[in-house]
């Protein structure tokens, strides 16, 4: 496919969007493993993760560009769930440094990281069953007065702040279009539901990063738009997103810049078009012997020939559910 | 068979002090488990360091007697910090573990021949809230309403203080729940890591309900001291835990009033078949060879246990609880 070459995605990148200056400013970024950015919001440095003898993370520098959508793909078991897990403090690193807008994270809880700006989502969707939509929205606010044990039994101390946060809440699940499921219980909404509950609530916390862990996993064909226009819209938003996945479509519809990891290590870097393109990344996906790229129309059935040929789907979405999970 | 006055054993324990002291037990256990999901084995525990507290402040060291509640408010404080510290970081079965040994160890050391001039051994304390009778405003004599009949003005002023503490908690459990720091203490119990994803210092907040169960459960264990002037270590053992459960489940958990229902009926219950039993076999219609009176109190449990697994079958959410939220199990 020609077209691939040039633009990345079908839609025309309009002048003056925060789509263009992500784009423009990634233009000039070296296209290899660990190159500087113009403007990171995220910069590890010699991050390395032992589990017993296996090496999942071993990560020497990487920079995450502020105001892109970032993808970080690479094949199973490449360490992509476990670098989100430390980056967001719900696992801690052997060694390494890395910072958020300069601010060293070693050693922060979950918690801190989500206050400083960083909040994630998950690959299987925690949407909390027994709270309704609109109570899982609230639980996102961050600095709630009623939050502590004294002030909560007084409700006039925390009700202003409460309305305040409640009509936010109901702002952005009415773009979620999720309003009418607003007194559900959220353990009754469909999968794709909670994916869309799930970044609604994240975007509660008003946060600067935003982390999506698979955003498209089990999420039926229907809301894949819908939930790919609500990431670009993050962007346009000012926000950073980077997400992992394995669905290269979306990669390639969405992203500024790709991050390919294998093995723990970055082992590319650059734009959607020249990554699906880049001879290491196909290597390591498919193994050296594929010596071409691969064409969305061929993708399908080059994978239902991996299959039959050695009985597991390197590219499949489905397939990486459990397997990054620590 | 005399059904009056097995109606009016039944009735008077409906509003009893065991009614009393397992409501605020299991109101403490509500906060722990049914709002928050932690899973503390050892309610009991809480219950036993608030009446020794009570006890030993005023009958071993001579304390007054609102010092005694303020040392045991204190000590299940302290309990609660104790156990939270190392394993609220874990999963949620090592404070089942932890919990139970812990209370264990408490009523052990509470009844041990080493500490039986502070504790007095495994006969317990007496005679530690003459304080607490002065204050009784009601005249002496018994009092009867309806059916429901309470021996003198003592039991009258233990109950009226008793509930009016029960109606408090609850209200405390209310506006806690609505609030949202009750919201983030359900979040926890859905999906810890949600909630930290979300900024929430998790273990602060179950640290907090700790605490706050803990202390809501003491007044049970104040009252069981003060209605029988006396505090003994072995009524503190495992069995009230489960039977505080048992309340819990038996009324809903997660429902503020669900715990006090839950009493009510379980001790009203337990009454019942009691007195009935009793009634059949001293009518003769159960022969002494099957079953004699002092048998009854086993199998009253037996028959209360087979009600509640017909309540577990047929209504698995418990007298107040929302069905919905039971239907849901997206994990």
């Amino acid at each position: 496919m020609p077209a691939e070459a040039t633009t990345t995605t079908g839609d025309p990148v309009v002048p003056g969007s925060r789509r263009e200056a992500a784009l423009r400013a990634l233009a000039d970024v070296p296209q290899e493993p660990g190159s500087k950015k113009p403007d990171p919001i995220v910069i590890v440095d010699d991050m390395v993760r032992r589990f017993g003898g296996l090496t999942a993370v071993d990560v020497r520098h990487v920079e995450i560009q502020r105001g892109a959508i970032t993808a970080l793909i690479g094949p199973n078991g490449a360490g992509k769930s476990t670098f989100f897990n430390q980056l967001t403090g719900f696992d801690q690193p052997d060694s390494g440094e890395w910072s958020l807008n300069g601010r060293s994270l070693k050693g922060a809880k979950p918690y801190q990281v989500a206050r400083r700006g960083m909040v994630r989502t998950f690959q299987l969707t925690k949407a909390l069953s027994k709270l309704t939509v609109i109570q899982n929205m609230l639980l996102g606010a961050t600095g709630q007065k009623g939050e502590s044990m004294l002030a909560g039994m007084f409700a006039p101390l925390w009700r202003g702040q409460e309305n305040a946060n409640t009509d936010r809440a109901d702002e952005l699940l009415a773009r979620f279009k999720l309003d009418a499921k607003r007194e559900d219980f959220a353990g009754s909404l469909s999968g794709g539901q909670r994916k869309l509950l799930e970044m609604a609530r994240a975007l509660m916390v008003q946060p600067e990063l935003v982390m999506l862990d698979e955003p498209m996993a089990g999420v039926n064909p229907a809301l894949t738009q819908s939930l790919l226009g609500h990431v670009k819209a993050l962007r346009e938003e000012g926000m950073t997103v980077l997400f992992v996945e394995h669905d290269m479509d979306m990669v390639r519809d969405i992203s500024d810049w790709v991050i390919v990891m294998a093995q723990g290590a970055i082992i590319a870097e650059g734009p959607p078009h020249s990554i699906m393109a880049n001879q290491t990344v196909i290597d390591a996906y498919l193994g050296s012997h594929h010596d071409e790229p691969l064409a969305p129309e061929d993708e399908s059935a080059r994978i239902a020939e991996d299959e039959a040929a050695d009985g597991r789907g390197v590219l499949d979405a489905e397939s990486g559910q459990t397997e990054d999970q620590p | 068979m005399d059904w009056g006055t097995i109606l009016s054993n039944t009735l008077t324990a409906f509003i009893g002090v065991e009614a009393v002291v397992y409501a605020l037990a299991a109101i403490g256990l509500n906060v722990h488990f049914g709002y928050t999901g932690l899973l503390n084995f050892g309610q009991a525990g809480f219950l036993a360091v608030a009446a020794f507290g009570l006890a030993t402040s005023v009958a071993t060291f001579g304390l007054p007697f609102w010092v005694g509640i303020g040392v045991g408010v204190l000590a299940a404080i302290v309990l609660a910090l104790l156990l939270g510290a190392p394993t609220l970081r874990l999963r949620a079965d090592y404070l089942a573990i932890v919990t139970i040994a812990a209370a264990e160890i408490i009523r052990l050391v509470l009844r041990s021949v080493t500490f039986k001039d502070t504790f007095g051994g495994s006969d317990g304390i007496s005679a530690f809230a003459d304080d607490f009778y002065a204050l009784n405003p009601f005249p002496e004599g018994s009092y009867e309403f309806g059916p429901i009949s309470i021996r003198n003005e003592n039991q009258m002023w233990v109950l009226t203080v008793g509930w009016v503490l029960v109606l408090l908690c609850c209200l405390v459990v209310w506006a806690l729940m609505r609030s949202p720091w009750g919201r983030v203490l359900k979040a926890i119990r859905e999906d810890e890591d949600a909630a930290r994803s979300l900024g929430k210092n998790v273990f602060s907040f179950k640290m907090q309900s700790l605490v706050l169960g803990g202390v809501l459960g003491c007044f049970g264990g104040f009252i069981f001291a003060i209605a029988n002037q006396s505090a003994q270590p072995d009524n503190y053992s495992t069995e009230l835990t489960f039977f505080a459960y048992t309340v819990l489940i038996l009324g809903g958990a997660a429902r503020v009033f669900g715990p006090v229902i839950g009493s009510m009926i379980f001790w009203a219950l337990l009454a019942f078949t009691d007195n009935f039993l009793n009634g059949l076999i001293n009518a003769g219609y159960i022969s002494g060879d099957i079953l004699n009176n002092t048998q009854v109190g086993q199998v009253r449990f037996m028959l209360v246990g087979l009600a509640l697994m017909l309540l577990m079958i047929y209504r698995p959410q418990g007298i107040f609880g929302d069905k919905r939220e039971l239907a849901i199990d997206a994990r």
